[in-house]
């Protein structure tokens, strides 16, 4: 089976003091804070492994960004995929999730053949879960979002969606684009073999040259939505500190949410 | 002296770090208080080919130093000392293989080792040779091709989960230390059996049991160096297992460190958290100290180590300072955590009764202070 | 048309331009430079200018925007069911319509609709795009997605809204990459800008980290996925008269590739966290799984639904399901409990836009309580109890 996995890289929120903002092109200044794998891309990644360990084939991950994600390219390189490809070229900064997705069909259309994508529901920063569906829009499949259990036999692939109340079990014929929630697997971690080969490991760097695109459709340009702005939202006010005897705070408490009508 | 740590050494402490807090730390309380075997975790390390890191890569690891794999092994004691003592009791066998094994035992005991698909043990203590390990009782009676064994060993760490062991036997009990012999004992051999499980004071995981040897047949390709050579098997062993130990004392001392210090700044007293007051604060330096003395001992006795210059003196001094200095911190830090850290709702207690158990092992307090004597006068 | 630009506050008036220009299309007025008819957009002056004044704008393709008219939303269905959305969307949606002048439109896709679409008549729209049939009985991507781009292609919406469901989700980002269109995800904050005739889109990122106001300006329809929940539902009661149009679908046949097998009804003792209007959470400091039977006590006798840290999810403590914060759930109940957390960035963007939120840990220093609005530093072992006896007492009396 050939697998392409589309990944990005976040920010660390854990390492995330201060965000910072590009006053030009209002997107977020991603060199500098530290990166790592969108979760739920490792996720795909992770399944992409177990399904190529049953069935044989290949995998190949695949990142649109700056020259710091190839940091999260080694990264799945370590866990296991066989090749990484950066797409990173100045002229693809600032793209909304149409021009993205836009980007890596087209980069997708150079590394074919292949029988499944996956991706990661949505990235943690930008939040949209719109990429994978927009991808599938380009390269004219059929889409299967929210998948929290994958089966491929032969050419056809059964996979459980998780909505929002009930699980929607679905058939597809390959190939097809599928998003993965995080209940799907648990990622592995790379072992200290994957690791040392990964460092040696080389990852092709693709830019807006190499690939059959249409220059109006990326980066901002290719943008249809543009952020005017950025901002910190106002934190929750922050509220007081209950002290006393155990017993007397719990009375409180039980008075301020009776005080609030939550409960009779 | 360089003390930087290279940039692969940097890559692979970050993963074993992440992975030893987010599966090993959290699990640790748990098993301890079940007295379960942490198989998830051996797995892990296996999966992580943690096993494999200074076996030679013709043998199937990674042939990388000693030190890095005490920086290892470090972050795993930290965060649960029963996984660290198991994958330091790994080395024991390991270790062994590779210094005293032929080519033939190399390449048939040691890749199943550095997989983790096996797991090593080193078994000489039993009930009548503790730190007289030249009073080993049990026999090996040279036949026509193979030997008999007939005896017991007691506390062997790893007993039974592991699949390799490399037993220390004598051949003419009158002989003393110059009659040891050692071999290489497979799990399932007929005549080779376990015994009692030892309920301990601290450390319930951590496997420690009784084998019993009754009239078992090892075949000869199994003698490990020559026969009559086993002390000397025995005491470069213990050498290299008590930076291991050592540093599964470090371990537990560091963990116990960082509970009693972020404990003494939440904790408020007369008006003002604990660690504002002279007292914690100089026993807070005199912990945070100690550690870093012990902590340096051992790195650069396994850096003598890979080295291949004479390493046993700092080894003993490593592994005799490391396990007191724990015994004094985690005492320390139930000190400071008063009548809570006299519960078990803080780990601190669990440390204090781990660490006692790294005096003892591996050649007790007074043996290291015994073999650090023999050498400095001779120096 | 792309232009040559001076950018006035940055210029020196040193006439380096002037120098630079080959076919002298550059002249100084009142000290700043005024570039004239002649200009042949070379960019000799831009290279010369040594205070970055001098820019070429980008060509700014306008399509003529001004026949896309109304505000559309998307009436979810499921199961023959309007899902509660839907009347958030009527809500926020008049209010847009209102602004543009224009009509709001209701679009429904389903099959044996037509007494659902009847009772939408009572909300305040002026049309609904009925599609009943069959094929349209369950979601499909295909289906739906060339069902409503025809009807756009058509009638040419201005706006149209969906929920951000995992319905909308899937859908919507097909839509507009198909029409072309920007599409702002999981919006809580939508406005028209009057005098661009823009919807101003405000959403939340990086995990609720920061908000981003966005706009479409130069596409249409405008699109957006709306948060549930978040904004006030369309009251019906409406005595203005809308009307139903039946559109019959172009697709006659079933081509979609995707084919639903069977649903799956998992037991979940915990009810829709997301719907849940008091959540009690549990984290590392419960110490051990069996304590989060103290949780799910509490839980039962707010009649609210219990949730979990990563941390404890991760450590096997409890279902997957239970997980507030990135990369589990994001709730906005109006009570949030949250025992033994220490309120890490990841947990807290999941739940900090709680109405109410409790905050119970023994470390004074955890992060959970500048977001509390009731912190209380105690030993949540010996806090809960208390608090579940005093409330089992209250509730007998």
């Amino acid at each position: 089976m050939n697998i392409i996995v589309c990944i990005k890289q976040v920010p660390d929120t854990e390492q995330l003091q201060k965000v910072k903002v590009d006053p030009q092109t209002n997107t977020l200044v991603r060199e500098g804070v530290p990166g790592i794998i969108n979760p739920f891309d490792e996720n795909a990644i992770e399944e992409a492994l177990r399904l190529k360990e049953k069935k044989g084939g290949k995998v190949t991950v695949l990142s649109m960004g700056p020259s710091q994600a190839a940091e999260s390219l080694r990264k799945a390189l370590a866990m296991g995929v066989d090749e990484a490809v950066l797409l990173s070229d100045r002229l693809f900064a600032g793209s909304d999730t149409l021009a993205t997705s836009y980007t890596l069909a087209m980069a997708i259309k150079r590394i074919e053949p292949f029988d499944l994508i996956l991706l990661g529901k949505q990235a943690i920063d930008g939040d949209t879960a719109q990429v994978g569906p927009g991808l599938a829009e380009w390269l004219n499949l059929p889409q299967i979002t929210y998948a929290r259990k994958i089966e491929v036999n032969e050419d056809k692939i059964r996979v459980e969606r998780a909505l929002e109340d009930v699980f929607e079990v679905v058939e597809s014929p390959l190939p097809v684009v599928v998003t993965v929630t995080k209940d799907i697997n648990e990622p592995r971690y790379p072992s200290l073999r994957g690791l040392i080969r990964a460092k040696a490991e080389q990852i092709s760097i693709w830019t807006a040259e190499d690939l059959p695109l249409d220059k109006r459709r990326i980066g901002l340009e290719g943008s249809p939505t543009q952020v005017v702005k950025v901002f910190i939202p106002k934190p929750p006010r922050k509220g007081d500190i209950l002290s006393g005897e155990i017993s007397q705070v719990v009375d409180k408490l039980i008075l301020e949410i009776e005080k609030r009508s939550i409960i009779q | 002296m360089d003390f930087s740590l290279s940039d692969d050494q940097k890559m692979i402490l970050e993963l074993v770090e992440e992975v030893s807090q987010a599966e090993f730390a959290l699990r640790a309380d748990e098993i301890s208080k079940k007295g379960e075997f942490p198989g998830e975790n051996i797995k892990k390390l296996a999966e992580l080919d943690l096993f494999g890191v200074t076996i030679p890569k013709e043998y199937g690891g990674l042939g990388m130093d000693y030190l890095t794999w005490t920086l290892i092994s470090e972050k795993i004691s930290k965060a649960c000392a029963t996984t660290g003592l198991i994958f330091g009791a790994n080395l024991l066998c390991t270790y062994p293989l590779l210094v005293f094994g032929t080519e033939d035992q190399k390449r048939k005991f040691l890749p199943p080792l550095a997989r983790g698909k096996a797991l090593g043990a080193f078994a000489l203590t039993e009930p009548e040779a503790g730190s007289d390990a030249g009073n080993v009782q049990t026999i090996a009676k040279k036949e026509e091709d193979h030997y008999t064994l007939n005896g017991s060993k007691i506390f062997i760490t790893n007993g039974e989960v592991a699949h390799t062991y490399i037993v220390i036997t004598t051949m003419d009990r009158s002989l003393g230390p110059r009659g040891l012999t050692a071999f290489i004992l497979e799990k399932g051999t007929s005549g080779f059996s376990f015994g009692q499980h030892f309920e301990k004071m601290g450390l319930s995981a951590l496997p420690n049991v009784e084998l019993i040897f009754h009239d078992c047949r090892v075949p000869k390709e199994n003698l490990l160096s020559k026969e009559k050579r086993g002390f000397r098997v025995a005491m470069q062993t213990f050498a290299a297992g008590r930076i291991g130990v050592g540093i599964g004392a470090l371990g537990v001392a560091e963990a116990a460190f960082e509970e009693a210090k972020k404990y003494s700044k939440q904790r408020v007293q007369f008006g003002r958290s604990i660690s504002s007051f002279q007292a914690i604060q100089h026993t807070l330096a005199d912990m945070a100290t100690e550690i870093e003395g012990a902590k340096y001992l051992l790195y650069r006795a396994a850096w003598l180590l890979d080295q291949g210059k004479p390493f046993e003196k700092l080894a003993s001094m490593g592994k005799l300072y490391a396990s007191e200095v724990a015994m004094k911190v985690t005492t320390k830090a139930v000190q400071i955590l008063g009548g809570y850290g006299y519960t078990k709702d803080y780990p601190v207690e669990r440390y204090m009764r781990e660490a006692k158990l790294f005096e003892i092992i591996e050649g007790t307090s007074e043996i290291q202070r015994g073999v650090i004597a023999n050498k400095i006068l001779k120096e | 048309m792309r232009k040559i630009k001076i950018i006035v506050e940055k210029c020196n008036g040193c006439e380096k331009c002037l120098s630079s220009c080959l076919f002298s299309a550059i002249k100084m007025e009142n000290k700043i430079p005024r570039i004239l008819d002649n200009c042949n957009l070379c960019g000799a002056c831009i290279d010369a200018c040594p205070f970055e004044a001098i820019v070429l704008e980008k060509e700014e393709i306008r399509v003529d925007l001004s026949s896309y008219r109304g505000v559309w939303i998307f009436a979810e269905q499921r199961e023959r069911q309007v899902m509660p959305v839907t009347y958030e969307l009527l809500g926020v949606g008049r209010a847009l319509a209102n602004d543009l002048g224009e009509e709001l439109s209701g679009v429904l896709l389903g099959s044996h609709m037509k007494g659902k679409a009847e009772e939408l008549l009572n909300y305040d729209l002026e049309k609904i795009y009925l599609i009943d049939d069959p094929l349209f009985e369950s979601y499909r991507t295909h289906l739906y997605t060339q069902a409503i781009v025809d009807l756009v292609n058509h009638k040419r919406p201005e706006v149209i809204l969906m929920g951000a469901t995992s319905l909308g989700r899937d859908l919507a980002p097909r839509v507009a990459t198909r029409l072309q269109t920007g599409l702002t995800a999981d919006c809580t904050g939508l406005e028209i800008d009057k005098k661009e005739r823009n919807l101003i889109q405000t959403r939340p990122a990086l995990g609720g980290n920061i908000m981003a106001r966005i706009i479409s300006p130069y596409h249409r329809p405008q699109m957006a996925t709306v948060r549930p929940k978040v904004m006030k539902r369309a009251r019906p009661g409406h005595s203005k008269k809308a009307e139903i149009i039946e559109i019959k679908p172009k697709i006659s046949q079933n081509n979609e590739a995707v084919k639903i097998i069977s649903l799956i009804r998992e037991e979940k003792e915990a009810v829709d966290l997301q719907g849940a209007e008091i959540i009690v959470s549990g984290g590392r400091g419960l110490g051990k799984p069996e304590n989060f039977s103290l949780i799910r006590k509490l839980a039962d006798l707010l009649g609210g639904a219990v949730g979990a840290s990563r941390a404890v999810v991760d450590a096997d403590w409890i279902q997957p399901y239970h997980q507030v914060g990135q990369t589990g759930k994001t709730v906005q109940p109006k009570l949030y409990i949250a025992c033994g957390i220490s309120g890490a960035i990841q947990h807290q963007v999941g739940m900090r836009t709680s109405e109410v939120i409790v905050a119970i840990n023994k470390d004074p220093e955890a992060p959970i309580f500048n977001i509390a609005t009731y912190g209380i530093v105690e030993d949540l072992h010996k806090f809960l109890p208390v608090l579940i006896e005093k409330l089992e007492k209250r509730r007998k009396s």
